[in-house]
């Protein structure tokens, strides 16, 4: 598994300085900075886990979860194989039913081309439906900066935006907020809110309803991501819950769809295979509310005016790598966020991209080329929690592992950090032998005193890591243990 | 290279020149359900409630009494006819006097109403999934959306097993929406919320 090929072919990356794949800070020190604030995890641990629970009894209810399981990978691993057909297939489809098609290599020609399509329609404000690809290229900054204005629709997403924050979780962008502090930015933002509002869910949901009804019912353009695209029939799906998708893709003169490439299934018949697998694997429902399917453009319903902007923005290179392609094999249900005893105590925002928790340390990396995320491919605990509820399979942990022999390899010279990561690397690729470095760890805190960082107490070639960098003090529990004890093994 | 050639091209030098055979797709998972027919409504029944949806069961003759209790359930006492509005297709019988009809005015304004009455295309049982798909039956998508209470008429003929039954009735080209109860949010603290932008009350009248 720590076999590099050398001579995989090297494509362009996402490019650096435009959109969310790379933090300010390695994923080390901004994880120990989240670990220190109480609230976060206390929420973080109350969200995820009411939401393993749920999806817990409505998979075991499913007889042939596994058979379904199986089919959606093989799914996805036929269509990355034959994935240029499939594309233009797509655009063939789209286009015959009177959709315009536009391709973006990366982030920033993706942004000019949204900018222009909404100008020419000579509106200054769009409405949004969630989607992570367009939070992935900084879509809402571009726009901005062509005086554009952005409305996000979605509960979660809307929250974010008022508050200034950043999204931290795939599927509730706010999971690192509590009802309490929810309450408290829709006071500050919202002027037209009753003052007397409390925290309750259904007071707070109503209070977004009203908050944009009006923008709904006078957009005039939306954007939106997509689910799945299906090749054979042109047919565009967005699955959600409030309704904010249906009033986006129904509401206005023009959509906008952008959508990674490798977010499209060959055949009609996948979705039936999807559509079973990725709502009880996100919000843990038999079904979610709403599922809009839709086919270029119909006369009398709908937008007239249809886009699809198909993105690589790293893909292409993702895909050239023959085991860290199976990351694009991803519905984005974020279940592996959901289980992922690291994300539950760090949060998403820890990962500094908008792609965090398992899946997010696996993708990210790959997006930006691995020197960019260099430390995303070491934050987890190999504990195999993510493949276990992965719907599609994705094996998380074999492609961290993989990842993290290419960090090595990447390091043109011996750093010590180069030195230290190849131990690390060697140590962390059997799971035995990780758990039992982790015990060794333990040792570490007894040398440490009680101290919050340990001085060079690691035996060479580690200490001359930790002579220039203070190395946290091990917890008492690994997240491995830590995990154990709390659901069992 | 235009972007669309060039982004072809990065995929073909990613995939290589020989490339590996296309996978096998088992379809080994379920297709059919031999349930009886009667089990899969009570199944249907059981999954729209379990969703806060409101279900009424009747046999045809009924129809007409049934929508209108469908409407005193979801609407404030005392709610007009002309707040109400039904799909072109919907057949006379099911709607109560003094309804309008969606004439294909702007879509906007169809806020204005308080109900909608329509048909569906296909009802799944397993997930309490109706499917509507544009037909005059069902309605455009706005219809089905900006009146705050959503009343659907099922019949027992329409409703199947599981999803890849549901998907296999469809018209692929149609703007399909599944709909699986009332509008609802996780987004605070991932707890399932019912009512947000789209209809906030579901009434199901299952004929049959
Ligand atoms: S990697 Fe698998 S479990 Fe994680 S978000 Fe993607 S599909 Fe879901």
């Amino acid at each position: 598994m720590t076999v590099v090929d050398l001579g995989m072919p090297t494509l362009p990356h996402a490019p650096r300085g435009v959109g969310h794949l790379r933090g300010n800070r390695p994923f080390p020190d901004a994880a120990r900075d989240a670990l220190r604030d109480g609230q976060l995890r206390a929420n973080l641990g109350h969200a995820t886990s009411t939401i393993r629970a749920k999806r817990a009894a409505v998979v075991a209810e499913v007889p042939d979860w596994e058979q379904l399981r199986a089919a959606g990978k093989a799914i996805k691993a036929a269509t990355m194989a034959r994935l240029d057909a499939h594309l233009e297939e797509l655009e063939r489809q789209v286009t015959a039913r009177g959709g315009t098609v536009h391709w973006a290599r990366d982030a920033i020609e993706a942004n000019a081309i949204v900018t222009e399509l909404v100008r020419a329609t000579g509106v200054h404000e769009v409405v949004k439906v969630k989607s992570m690809a367009t939070q992935e290229i900084g879509l809402n900054e571009a726009l901005e900066a062509a005086g554009i204005t952005a409305h996000e629709t979605d509960l979660a997403e809307l929250i974010v935006q008022l508050g200034h924050d950043q999204p931290s979780h795939i599927l509730v962008p706010a999971i690192h907020k509590n009802r309490a502090e929810i309450r408290e930015i829709f006071l500050r933002t919202m002027p037209e809110v009753d003052p007397g509002l409390s925290d309750d869910p259904r007071e707070l949901a109503m209070a977004a309803r009203a908050h944009l009804r009006e923008r709904f019912l006078r957009a005039e353009v939306a954007i939106s991501g997509a689910n799945f695209a299906v090749a054979e029939t042109g047919t565009l799906a967005v699955v959600e819950s409030e309704g904010n998708g249906r009033m986006c893709l129904t509401l206005p003169r023009t959509l906008i769809t952008v959508m990674g490439i490798e977010k499209l299934v060959p055949s009609w018949r996948d979705l039936e295979v999807f559509l079973q697998l990725l709502p009880r694997s996100s919000t843990g429902e038999r079904m979610n509310p709403y599922t809009s399917l839709w086919t270029g453009v119909t006369p009398g319903d709908g937008p007239q005016d249809f886009h699809l902007v198909l993105l690589d923005n790293g893909r292409t290179a993702t895909l050239a790598d023959e085991v860290g392609r199976e990351a694009l094999h991803c519905i984005r249900c974020s279940a592996c966020l959901n289980v992922c005893p690291v994300y539950e105590r760090t949060g998403g925002h820890a990962y500094g991209s908008v792609y965090p928790g398992p899946i997010g340390a696996v993708l990210s990396p790959q997006l930006t080329g691995v020197e960019d995320n260099a430390s995303l491919p070491y934050a987890s605990s190999l504990c195999g929690a993510c493949y276990d509820v992965c719907p599609v399979a994705i094996d998380i942990p074999s492609i961290l592992v993989h990842l993290r022999a290419e960090h090595v390899e990447a390091q043109k010279h011996a750093t010590p950090e180069a030195v230290a990561f190849r131990v690390l690397a060697k140590v962390m690729s059997h799971p035995r032998r990780w758990r039992m470095a982790q015990k060794a760890a333990g040792l570490g805190r007894l040398l440490a005193r009680g101290r919050p960082t340990m001085p060079a107490a690691l035996p060479p070639p580690a200490s001359r890591w930790t002579q220039s960098r203070d190395l946290p003090t091990p917890p008492k529990e690994t997240f491995t243990q830590a995990w154990a004890r709390e659901h069992g093994s | 290279m235009s972007s669309r050639n060039e982004v072809l091209a990065r995929i073909r030098t990613a995939l290589g020149t020989e490339r590996a055979p296309v996978p096998e797709i088992v379809r080994d998972y379920r297709t059919t359900d031999e349930r009886p027919a009667e089990e899969l409504l009570d199944v249907l029944v059981d999954r729209l409630e379990d969703y806060k949806a409101t279900v009424l069961r009747c046999t045809p003759g009924e129809i007409p009494a049934t929508v209108v209790a469908a409407l005193d359930t979801g609407l404030p006492a005392g709610w007009a006819p002309a707040d109400v509005v039904v799909a072109p297709g919907v057949p006379d019988p099911w709607r109560p006097a003094g309804t309008a009809e969606d004439d294909g005015r702007p879509a906007v304004e169809l806020a204005d109403f308080s109900a909608t009455v329509v048909g569906v295309a296909v009802a799944i049982a397993e997930t309490g999934t109706l499917v509507l798909d544009g037909s005059p039956l069902s309605g455009r998508r706005a219809l089905s959306l900006l009146p705050d209470c959503l009343v659907c008429v099922v019949i027992a003929d329409q409703v199947v097993g599981g999803v890849p039954e549901g998907l296999a009735r469809l018209e692929r080209s149609a703007p399909l929406t599944m709909i699986s109860g009332p509008s609802a949010t996780s987004d605070i603290e991932l707890s399932r919320v019912e009512g947000v932008h789209g209809p906030r009350t579901l009434v199901v009248v299952l004929v049959g």
